[in-house]
């Protein structure tokens, strides 16, 4: 067991654990221990925050694990993480007691409210926070395991098994959105008081429960590691290759397969209960089968079969998110940093680099035309065209896109895409934007162009830049080496 | 040769009336065939004989419509599945060479290598110190020592096929079904398969399907001609090529 | 008895005038008795403008009803005051000007019978077959023996075969319910309101009265049984009914899918935004139309359907060559990609058009129902099965005898050979997927007239959709139909056992255990074809 542990832990996974632990001491510590009036301190509701990013991203660590290096593509993971979730809930809801508006210290309020005369069975125990805790992994991980017995026993695969995965999250948000079913229905579970004797909100129990996410990430992530570097994990990149070849070797997939289906929904079941109580509500919209796919794109952001990326994709995007759906105002030259970024990152990655530099080139000069026409006009623009016309930048970005596309992706109008934007957002650097209307365009965009672009996700594409110097370095090595030894021979 | 006097007297895989049909085309039909332990055999046949889907019989990828396949006198390959019938000891090169690109050369190898297949094992599984030497001496047969490390993929077309017969051989099979060895090879590299072939066959039996008729004259075995799914001919290579009928459908005059 | 022997002259007197017509000159004589203000007098008018067979009798006794019907005592003219508060004067039915002193004629309740039966009586004999049914029905409830004559006199005069049924329920219903009637009678009342065969039919069958004779009570408990399973068997086919509506809404969401998923094997997530888009130009048609030709409304879909096609179309040719195209073989990423592109669509439309629901009207010729049976069926969703059919046909034939169908079927079965044989692969591709969109367009304006159009229209068909094309089988346009509507009627059976969400889910499930039986789908391709 002990050889296990050091064979997973290589250097890369021991920095993220370090950086995790780092986080997940330093984060509380700065929230409890200095002053609010300090620049250093952490306000509760970021670590509230912060703790949400924390188990989404244990929650992509589980999908990068089916994912990644198993080929499973999960669009129902969501409702493992869902179930997880309302079994932590119904503990939380068992602790309120007689504290509830209708005070009664067996039945939770929408029981009151909607008649139950007694408790039913499957709420039983959950007054045991070690039951409960049981409950958190039982029951995600013994739905996967029917579930996968059923899926995989059949060799139902690729997007035959991603698409009845979104029919079982889908079914289990419409039974959990009845009344009838025993889990409140579409207000779900929400009003907590207290966990562990200690009160949901209060700024210690908030600290604990980050600390608490920040070491299950770490623990999902070491067993992660030790399934992916042991010889399962290599059986579980051969099925993902070669399924069938990997049957003729004598290894009976449906197995491995459900072992792994089985263990990821176990740790997206944790992830949920961790969730619950940090904000505080759980109801059927957890279920929603774009919750799940929303989940998928963390991970293909931060880079699949890495499970590093997942972590940094699910932190990336839902940062992101946070950023764009409260309603934050941002100058504009935050997006020209990104479009500069982003033009980098493409430069690298398409064939012809001349062509999209040439192309970015075009974009700044038809954007700067594009930009007096349109601005000139606006000293004397009336009302109505006022809102259109603040938001140029982004028409002359689609602009570019639809040209892109009709190009099919040729370099140059991507490359002019990102130079419009580019001068577009430094020409006027310090107006700001509401971005809230602009998030799903932003989280399409995202599916888009990961897909199309940067099938590698951001620590996959540099950990194949990182090998691809260090083969060039060894071949070159390799040749000095042979010239030498010809010689001697 | 000790193992040859252990071995029993029925054939070891034994195909009595087997057929297959896909949508109303007759794949294979009423094909009959039996292999004694420690023969070698050469199938041919036209494209389209059904030699491909006779290999997916004996591996279980398909059922046969009606028939029997039986392998050692007592086991039905008929009820098993794809991952049953390979751990009864039949291994399988396919036409197209199938390796898993992404892993090292070395790991094609390991996850090749006759062991405990099942789940728990894989997770706790630690290399010996002999499953490292028998790695090594495989690697050494197929030439690839100097390309452990870098990924299956990379490889070239008869790299692939020499480390897809290698993996074969670490599986310890057998019986071992070898389709198309030499598709792609020089004639130097069709020389050495051959030669690896006999070697193998020296203690484990060998269905060989190959187009390539000097390499399966240099087998020198017996030779089953099939055609439009079932038998057309069989014995030596020098009978089967005076047949009137192999002579029309399959070789030419 | 008096009130009934009242009621029962008065029906007589209505009967006098159908049996002799030229009989009614006494209207003017009637109008008069109601002046006397005396309730005997009332009585003898009611029962004279009831015998005259003036056109305006109806009216008068209507008025009387309402307490509308005024007399001047002086001149001791009539007038009818209207709902309106015109006043016109009952003899004339002209407007007229009614003096200040004008007193309401006065009723009580020994009378109100002999207006109701009256009424009942004028009505069953109305020359509006509209309202003869109605009073035939009305009879029907009401089981009022006083109007047996005037049914008599009504069946024997009536010629509309459908009325004459009704007039005869009516009396059955009466008859059953009298209980001085014969034995034989009540029991042959049985068998008619038996074959009826209604709801209310039953009522009538099993509230019968506890002191009929045996006979007729063992005949109504046959009848009630008959006329239960009778009515489970119209449910079936109502159910049936909605089941194939069901069926055809999920066919024409999910015909488009089997081209691009069953055909092509792309995934195209934005499917059902494709859908939704088709649903917003049949809006943006209407609000021109409305607009600028308001005449043309009835035909706002028949412009809708080719542009819906087009514009759907142009989008799936535009999203095909710009990213499908660089996915294929990559199934899992264009499931992500295109369903990121429908995240995209759906917020360009509710950035457009709102967030709200929009209203698309239904032309005229798709309002309305008609009854078959026991069942109710809407012009709109027989349209809608219709519609769905013939664009199935439609696509068939396409595939079939069309030019670009077999390039289509060829890269389908072999695409380096298709290559090979000069067919331009990509264009095929290109047109394929516009084409799978197109209909999908289509698909839309035809949700338009039964869902709400707003932005996540299409998000609530897509999942469905799929699984219809997963159980109908891969690559098989039958399939496809036979996937979508065994799943509309299953859905639909399972509803009155399990309520529709429990129904949902069971469907769900059952398709996720029958994908574990035949993963392929009911009419699965088999062979070498499908493993590579």
């Amino acid at each position: 067991m002990n050889g296990l542990l050091i064979r997973s832990l290589d250097r890369g996974a021991t920095i993220f654990l370090v950086i995790v632990a780092a986080v997940g001491i330093l984060v509380p510590a700065l929230n409890l221990l200095l002053p609010p009036d300090s620049p250093f301190h952490v306000p509760t509701y970021l670590v509230a925050l912060f703790g949400k990013y924390v188990c989404y991203a244990l929650l992509a660590l589980s999908i990068d694990l089916i994912w990644g290096y198993c080929g499973i593509l999960s669009l129902g993971h969501g409702a493992f993480f869902a179930l997880g979730g309302y079994a932590m809930g119904m503990y939380l809801m068992r602790q309120i007691g007689s504290r509830g508006v209708y005070a009664n210290p067996i039945l939770p309020d929408f029981m009151v409210f909607l008649n139950y005369k007694e408790l039913p069975f499957f709420w039983y125990g959950f007054q045991s926070f070690p039951y409960a805790l049981l409950m958190v992994v039982l029951v995600p991980g013994l739905l996967a395991f029917v579930f996968g017995w059923f899926a995989f026993r059949s060799r139902v695969t690729g997007v035959y098994l991603s698409i009845i995965t979104q029919a079982m999250t889908f079914a289990l948000m419409l039974g959990f959105f009845r009344n009838n079913f025993g889990f409140g229905g579409n207000n779900g579970l929400t009003d907590f008081k207290d966990i562990l004797g200690f009160n949901v909100q209060a700024q210690g129990t908030r600290a604990a429960l980050f600390a608490a996410s920040c070491a299950a990430l770490a623990i999902g992530f070491i067993i992660c590691r030790a399934v992916v570097t042991s010889k399962f994990g290599k059986v579980l990149i051969a099925i993902r290759d070669a399924e069938s070849r990997t049957r003729f070797l004598g290894y009976r997939v449906e197995s491995y397969k459900l072992f792994v289906f089985t263990l990821s929904a176990c740790m997206a079941g944790v992830a949920g209960a961790l969730y619950v109580p940090q904000v505080g509500i759980i109801n059927p919209g957890e279920f929603a089968p774009g919750n799940s796919i929303e989940a998928v794109i963390w991970v293909a952001v931060g880079g699949r079969g890495t499970l590093t990326g997942a972590v940094l994709g699910a932190v990336l995007v839902n940062y992101a998110k946070t950023t764009f759906t409260s309603g934050t105002l941002v100058p504009f030259w935050v997006f020209g940093v990104v479009a500069i970024a982003a033009l980098a990152a493409v430069v690298m990655n398409v064939a012809s680099k001349r062509d999209a530099l040439n192309g970015a080139a075009a974009g700044l000069a038809i954007a700067f035309m594009a930009a007096l026409l349109l601005l000139i006009p606006q000293m004397s623009a009336s009302a109505t065209l006022a809102p259109v016309l603040s938001n140029w930048p982004f028409l002359v970005a689609i602009l570019f896109v639809l040209v892109a596309m009709g190009m099919s992706w040729h370099p140059w109008p991507l490359g002019a895409v990102f130079g419009a934007l580019t001068l577009a957002f430094f020409s006027t650097p310090f107006a700001t934007v509401a971005l809230a209307p602009y998030w799903l365009f932003a989280l399409g965009g995202l599916f888009v162009i990961v897909t199309l672009l940067m099938p590698r996700g951001i620590v996959g594409t540099i950990e194949y830049l990182w090998s691809e110097r260090r083969a060039r370095r060894d071949s070159a090595a390799a040749e000095s080496a042979a010239t030498v030894a010809r010689p001697a021979e | 040769m000790n193992a040859m006097d252990t071995r029993t007297t029925t054939a070891q895989l034994y195909l009595d009336g087997i057929s297959v049909s896909f949508d109303g085309f007759r794949a294979l039909n009423n094909l009959s065939l039996a292999v004694e332990p420690g023969e070698m055999r050469a199938i041919i046949g036209p494209n389209g004989a059904g030699k491909t889907t006779m290999m997916d019989v004996i591996t279980g990828k398909t059922r046969p419509d009606e028939g029997d396949a039986v392998f050692e006198g007592n086991s039905d390959l008929t009820r098993l599945d794809e991952t049953e019938i390979a751990r009864l000891g039949i291994g399988r090169k396919f036409q197209k060479p199938t390796v898993f690109e992404m892993h090292s050369v070395e790991d094609n190898i390991l996850l090749a290598l006759k062991d405990d297949r099942s789940a728990r094992a894989a997770l706790l599984w630690r290399e010996s110190a002999e499953q490292s030497r028998r790695i090594n001496t495989l690697l050494d047969t197929i030439r690839l020592t100097s390309a452990r490390h870098r990924l299956a993929g990379s490889l070239s077309h008869g790299q692939k096929q020499w480390l897809e017969i290698g993996m074969l051989l670490a599986q310890e099979p057998k019986l071992l079904l070898v389709d198309e060895p030499v598709a792609g090879m020089t004639d130097a590299e069709t020389h050495q398969t051959a030669e690896l072939l006999k070697e193998i066959n020296r203690d484990k039996t060998v269905i060989v399907v190959e187009h390539d008729m000097t390499f399966v004259r240099e087998l020198g075995v017996k030779v089953t001609c099939l055609h439009e799914g079932s038998v057309l001919a069989e014995g030596s290579i020098d009978q089967v090529s005076a047949n009137e009928r192999v002579v029309e459908v399959y070789l030419g005059r | 008895m008096v009130r009934d022997r009242l009621v029962a002259w008065v029906l007589a007197a209505v009967l006098l005038v159908v049996a002799a017509p030229g009989y009614a000159q006494t209207y003017d004589d009637a109008l008069t008795k109601f002046a006397a203000d005396s309730f005997n007098e009332t009585e003898a008018g009611i029962a004279g403008v009831a015998a005259s067979g003036n056109a305006r009798a109806i009216d008068v006794i209507e008025a009387l009803s309402d307490q509308r019907l005024l007399f001047d005592p002086a001149t001791k003219k009539i007038y009818i005051r209207e709902k309106s508060g015109r006043v016109l004067d009952a003899s004339t039915g002209t407007e007229a000007s009614a003096p200040a002193d004008v007193k309401t004629v006065r009723l009580n309740n020994r009378m109100r019978r002999a207006v109701e039966a009256a009424l009942g009586g004028l009505t069953l004999l109305s020359a509006d077959s509209g309202k003869r049914y109605e009073a035939a029905q009305a009879v029907f409830k009401s089981r009022d023996a006083a109007a047996l004559p005037a049914l008599d006199a009504a069946i024997a005069k009536e010629t509309s075969a459908s009325l004459k049924r009704a007039l005869i329920e009516a009396r059955a219903a009466v008859v059953l319910y009298k209980s001085d009637a014969r034995e034989a009678d009540r029991i042959d009342a049985v068998a008619i309101i038996k074959a009826r065969g209604d709801q209310d039919a039953l009522a009538l069958l099993a509230g019968l009265p506890a002191d009929a004779p045996p006979a007729v009570k063992r005949a109504a408990s046959d009848g009630v049984a008959a006329i239960q399973s009778q009515l489970a068997m119209w449910a079936g086919v109502q159910n049936a009914w909605y089941g194939v509506s069901l069926g055809s809404v999920l066919l024409l969401a999910a015909i488009g899918l089997a081209i691009t998923f069953g055909v092509m094997g792309v995934i195209n997530m934005a499917h059902g935004e494709m859908v939704m888009i088709g649903a917003y130009v049949t809006f943006v048609v209407q609000e021109t139309i409305r607009a600028y030709n308001p005449g043309l409304f009835d035909y706002s879909l028949l412009f809708a359907v080719p542009l819906a096609f087009m514009v759907s179309g142009a989008i799936g040719i535009l999203i095909e060559r710009g990213i499908i195209r660089f996915l294929y073989g990559r199934p899992l990423e264009t499931l992500l990609a295109t369903w990121g592109l429908s995240l995209i669509l759906q917020q360009a439309v509710r950035t457009m058009f709102g967030p709200t629901n929009r209203e698309v009207g239904n032309p005229s010729w798709m309002s309305g129902a008609f009854e078959i049976g026991q069942i109710t069926i809407t012009y709109n969703r027989l349209w809608i099965v219709v519609f769905c059919l013939s664009v199935f046909a439609g696509l068939l034939a396409l595939l079939r005898f069309t030019r670009i169908g077999l390039e289509m079927r060829a890269v389908t079965q072999n695409r380096p050979m298709a290559a090979a044989m000069g067919i331009r692969t990509s264009r095929v591709d290109a047109l394929t997927f516009g084409l799978g969109s197109g209909i999908a367009g289509i698909a839309g304006v035809a949700l338009s007239q039964i869902d709400n159009v707003s932005p996540n229209l299409g998000q609530s068909y897509i999942i469905d959709s799929f699984l219809v094309v997963v159980f109908g089988g891969v690559g098989n346009l039958w399939g496809t139909l036979v996937g979508a509507f065994t799943l509309g009627i299953a859905n639909k059976f399972l509803e009155p056992f399990a309520g529709a969400v429990l129904g949902k889910i069971a469907i769900l499930v059952l398709i996720i255990l029958f994908i574990q039986k035949r993963p392929r789908g009911l009419f699965a391709l088999k062979g070498r074809a499908v493993e590579a």
